[in-house]
């Protein structure tokens, strides 16, 4: 992306994740959505490059008369991020990505969350990092949720994941980034992209994610549980790039008191 | 004879192999992974691994998710 104006703002460098580099920073998911064709709509407006899917048995989750998710949003055109979702133990995690890198021909990238209970959707911490090491240690490429702790966010990069992706707020609560200053924290330790993954509900939470210096934001149900997903996911692209943008420019220093716009000098009264 | 198919008892013929019970779902071509046992069955070797009485499926498919 080419930056406008002086040589004073940040120089934009691609998102690369696991070697691969993407244009778009907004990853989506799937879930939520009233039909396939909506999905297929709404990614496309999005601009996003890496959607995630779920796996689960074959008698789940189907219309028998639709085609499969993946025939929709095919693997050929988008980087296929296959979760965790619903697991709430590490050997149930580490089998979920066995089978999704057998659904996906080899494919290595997967998004790790163990979660701790049903009512908050909150990472189980101690189940992620052993799931984590068993995934490295097998060749899978992490990308894992995690908590906004910044100690636990440098264990999990220290370890070997190629992407980590603190919580904004619970997933699906829509609740915006309720401690942006504990993503500062994990930002400024970081050697590998931090995503924000959960929790962002409308575009300006996504823009905050991205004018912190995240390095993307992930999200599913702000788009997908919108009353006009489309509608909103081409807000959420714009609203990523935004951030972006902000964040390169620099923001101006907050002050207490005013400074007038317009010059003192050469007032006629 | 029966197998435990996601969960369920599914009744299948003796001697079916993968290939054979997932034809039977109706899922030859379609995009899926199975784990029997809670070992991954290779799609190469679905032909070739024939089924016992008790043996634990799992036919998976992606859906949507975040």
């Amino acid at each position: 992306m080419t930056n406008p104006g002086s040589d004073n703002t940040l120089v934009d460098k691609p998102l690369v994740i696991d070697g691969k580099t993407y244009q778009s920073r907004l990853l989506v998911g799937t879930g939520k959505y009233k039909n396939l064709d909506e999905t297929r709509e709404a990614i496309a407006v999005s601009g996003a490059e890496i959607v995630t899917v779920a796996v689960r048995r074959t008698n789940i989750g189907q219309n028998p008369a639709e085609p499969n998710l993946l025939d929709v949003i095919s693997p050929d055109k988008y980087t296929i991020l296959p979760n965790t979702a619903g697991c709430y133990t590490a050997k149930d995690a580490v089998r979920t990505c066995k089978l999704a890198r057998e659904l996906l021909g080899g494919h290595e990238l997967v998004k790790l969350e163990v979660l701790g209970d049903q009512k908050t959707l909150y990472p189980d911490i101690t189940e992620t990092l052993i799931a984590a090491e068993e995934l490295i240690k097998d060749g899978f490429k992490v990308m894992v949720y995690t908590t906004d702790d910044p100690i636990i966010a440098k264990r999990l990069e220290e370890m070997g994941c190629v992407a980590v992706m603190p919580l904004g707020a619970p997933i699906g609560s829509g609740l915006g980034i309720r401690n942006p200053y504990n993503i500062r924290m994990i930002l400024e330790n970081a050697t590998v992209p931090i995503l924000v993954d959960a929790g962002v509900g409308t575009a300006s939470d996504a823009t905050i994610a991205m004018e912190l210096g995240c390095d993307g934001v992930l999200m599913n149900t702000a788009i997908a549980a919108a009353q006009n997903p489309v509608m909103m996911a081409r807000a959420m692209k714009g609203a990523v790039e935004c951030g972006r943008d902000a964040y390169l420019a620099g923001r101006m220093p907050r002050k207490l008191y005013a400074s007038a716009s317009s010059p003192i000098d050469g007032t006629f009264f | 004879m029966n197998v435990i198919l996601n969960g369920e008892t599914k009744t299948i013929k003796t001697d079916s192999s993968i290939l054979d019970l997932i034809q039977l779902m109706d899922l030859g071509d379609a995009r899926i992974a199975v784990e029997l046992n809670l070992e991954i069955v290779p799609r190469s070797e679905h032909a070739a691994t024939i089924l016992k009485t008790g043996d634990t499926l799992e036919v998976v498919h992606a859906i949507g998710g975040g």
